[in-house]
């Protein structure tokens, strides 16, 4: 299967986010296990590889603009659709739990991890969709 | 929305590549149409009409017309 020049440039995108957001986390793990930040610098390697994760969903939005296949280009906003539901949905629920003190406080980067899960809901739903009268 | 495109393009002896290629879109795309799970943009929809010679009411049915 071809793939367009826009996909390819998406995926070259991410491919390259994917490898600053390891190499971001690693050696922000490895500094704040070694107390060797504080202060602003601290704050400011923090944020490092949220940076990574925010370039990701900036892939998608330049994919968006770059893909001239429109029904490609419906599949993905489909597919991130389904994502921010699925995140949305469970970040709520989960939100009412803790606020009620029945589930535990969980940090709230576990939205975008929720959201990337769902990528892969919105995936499957496109494969069953376009399977299904093919 | 129903459309003829899968007999124009056997008429003209075409795989879905082949149209594909001719609009400039997705194999998958040309499938989507064919199989009505897809409505094409006007732009689109011209286009195909265009490479047909033919006008877009020759190819789609309008969903009011469907029996």
């Amino acid at each position: 299967m071809a793939y367009s020049a826009a996909v390819r440039q998406y995926s070259r995108r991410v491919i390259v986010l994917m490898i600053l957001y390891a190499a971001s986390l690693m050696t922000v793990v490895y500094s704040f296990s070694r107390h060797l930040l504080t202060g602003p610098p601290a704050y400011v390697a923090a944020i490092l590889p949220a940076l990574p994760v925010i370039g990701i969903f900036a892939a998608i939005g330049r994919y968006l603009i770059e893909e001239t296949d429109e029904y490609m280009r419906m599949l993905m906003i489909r597919q991130s659709l389904i994502a921010s539901g699925f995140m949305l949905s469970i970040v709520t629920a989960w939100g009412f739990l803790e606020g009620f003190g029945l589930v535990p406080h969980i940090v709230s980067y576990y939205a975008a991890v929720l959201w990337f899960a769902g990528m892969w809901v919105g995936w499957g739903y496109n494969i069953v969709v376009t399977r299904r009268a093919a | 929305m129903k459309n003829r495109l899968k007999v124009l393009r056997a008429e003209r002896d075409w795989s879905q590549g082949d149209l594909a290629d001719r609009l400039g879109v997705s194999r998958q795309s040309v499938n989507a149409i064919e199989t009505g799970r897809y409505d094409p943009s006007l732009p689109l929809a011209f286009k195909i009409a265009e490479l047909f010679d033919l006008s877009i009411e020759d190819i789609f049915t309008s969903p009011s017309k469907e029996s």
